[in-house]
């Protein structure tokens, strides 16, 4: 078990993704960053289902209570391992009794713990991700163990990646998304020329964006809405959909971001800028 | 049977878009899940295809596979001209229990004066009609029905609750529904359904399906007891009549 000693603002158990209920409402939940958590699970050797900790700006502190390995990724965050300094995406042997501490953040937003053959809490409609209902709890707290199986043995073919981040990447490739021609040449311009600052609502469900384009009034027919689907409110406001965002939706969808914007996005918080460019 | 026009749309690397003509009927529900059926069965073979369906579009999406559109919309376009008059699908119309006591209908009382009725005229009016499931989405098991009757509709709450309690019937406009878990919310609040729509420890956690059919049925204080421990323990049995297609 990983023990819980200090909970951090905000950590969660996450893996691909829940897939296959969406049709009865159920969102796909997941990583919200999977760029720097298939890295992360690569070096490892896992499965890329394997389930990690996302850690959502401060960090926990951990007890490791079986030997495994280790890998950190996604926002650059000091975190020591026995009072060591580690860097991310690097492959670390933990032994019983080792202590995980998360520090300052330093850029990006959520960061990944990975572990040798995964986190094993109870997979429910086939996935470990939280998200309540599906899952009891949407975070974990003091005092939780998190199950994970025993590693000794393992020799990694690379022990280190040398990694492009894209923490510092501002700007957001998408796709037109079903209602994008309703989008009016004035609103098209702001649209493609202004930058937009990530708002104090954005969460695992939404990222919305602090400036508006021109109110409209078009209304549609409740239809499905995807993560990285931007809605236009009738207000203007440009609604980001990320990985807990729910599965139908009456605002118009104009644009769709691709799977790397994404990621891109989910290490954004309040008061950072974004653009938006054509693939 | 006519086959209404659709439309295609792309919508992002891995999904595309399919509408019908932008209006609620039955008609263009039945001709969604006919071609949903159709795709799945005989087009959509790769493992992986999710298929959202809601009021008139059904969204075709798979997370690993990168879409051509123009290919793929000319393949749909022949698939959708094949598919005239498919397989007869199984409709289903499920009758669920809805305990209409005051401590549960929080709103009724006001529901019957503002629409000038007795309690026991809305009761009735809610539950001899039967409504049609044209989405499910919003929250796991959420059901977006169609039907409801001119004489029952009022305007959602002018001020949204915090708290309504899981299983809440509600009415608001033209819709009706169910709050399959507790969540905030401005419907007009009259009855309980005791039953839960939505049980995440099933393979399907959801029995009912969009094109659905959904009746009301009035339940004493005693049989809500009864089905809540039923439901509870995992015994309970929604009951489900298989209607001529």
């Amino acid at each position: 078990m990983l023990k819980v000693l200090k909970a951090g603002f905000f950590t969660s158990v996450q893996d691909l993704g829940r897939f296959h209920h969406r049709k009865k409402g159920v969102p796909v939940s997941g990583c919200m960053d999977q760029q720097s958590v298939y890295k992360a699970n690569t070096l490892l050797e896992n499965d890329n289902r394997s389930a990690v900790l996302e850690i959502t700006m401060t960090g926990p502190t951990l007890l490791f209570e079986k030997d495994t390995y280790i890998v950190l990724g996604g926002a650059q965050i000091s975190v020591t391992l026995n009072n060591e300094p580690i860097q991310n995406y690097k492959v670390y042997p933990v032994k019983e009794g080792d202590i995980l501490s998360y520090g300052k953040l330093k850029k990006g937003f959520r960061s990944y713990l990975a572990l040798k053959g995964g986190f094993k809490t109870k997979e429910i409609l086939g996935s470990r991700s939280f998200y309540v209902p599906i899952t009891d709890v949407n975070r974990i707290e003091e005092g939780d163990e998190v199950p994970y199986g025993e590693h000794r043995n393992f020799a990694p073919k690379i022990s280190e990646l040398k990694v492009d981040s894209f923490l510092d990447e501002t700007v957001l490739e998408v796709y037109k998304a079903p209602e994008f021609d309703l989008l009016t040449d004035k609103q098209l311009e702001n649209l493609f020329s202004r930058k937009f600052t990530v708002s104090k609502e954005n969460n695992r469900m939404a990222y919305q964006l602090s400036e508006t384009l021109e109110a409209h009034q078009h209304s549609i027919l409740t239809s499905a809405t995807l993560p990285g689907t931007i809605q236009l409110t009738p207000s203007g406001k440009l609604i980001v959909l990320m990985k807990d965002g729910q599965t139908t939706g009456g605002y118009p969808r104009i644009l769709q971001l691709s799977d790397r914007s994404i990621s891109v996005l989910a290490q954004k918080r309040e008061g950072n800028m974004v653009s938006f460019k054509f693939i | 049977m006519t086959h209404p026009p659709i439309s295609l749309k792309p919508y992002g690397r891995h999904a595309i878009l399919i509408e019908w003509p932008n209006k609620v009927s039955e008609t263009i529900l039945e001709s969604i899940l006919d071609f949903e059926d159709f795709l799945l069965r005989n087009c959509l073979k790769e493992k992986g295809w999710e298929t959202i369906s809601a009021y008139n579009s059904l969204l075709l999406v798979h997370p690993k596979l990168e879409i051509d559109y123009p290919e793929f919309s000319r393949n749909l376009s022949a698939w959708y001209d094949q598919s005239k008059g498919g397989v007869a699908r199984e409709k289903v119309l499920w009758k669920l229990p809805v305990s209409y006591d005051r401590s549960f209908g929080i709103d009724l009382d006001e529901v019957a004066k503002e629409l000038n009725k007795s309690v026991e005229d809305i009761v009735k009016l809610h539950t001899e009609n039967t409504y049609t499931v044209y989405g499910i989405g919003f929250v796991p098991g959420f059901m977006y029905l169609g039907g409801v009757p001119a004489e029952l509709e009022i305007p959602r709450k002018a001020t949204p609750r915090l708290k309504v309690q899981k299983g809440s019937v509600g009415i608001a406009a033209k819709q009706t529904g169910i709050y399959p878990q507790e969540s905030p919310g401005g419907w007009n609040i009259i009855g309980n359904c005791p039953v839960p729509l939505f049980d995440r420890n099933k393979k399907d956690p959801c029995f009912v399906n969009v094109g659905d059919k959904i009746q009301f049925q009035p339940i004493s204080m005693g049989e809500y007891e009864l089905h809540k421990i039923e439901a509870e323990v995992g015994i309970y049995k929604p009951e489900k009549i298989l209607l001529d297609a």
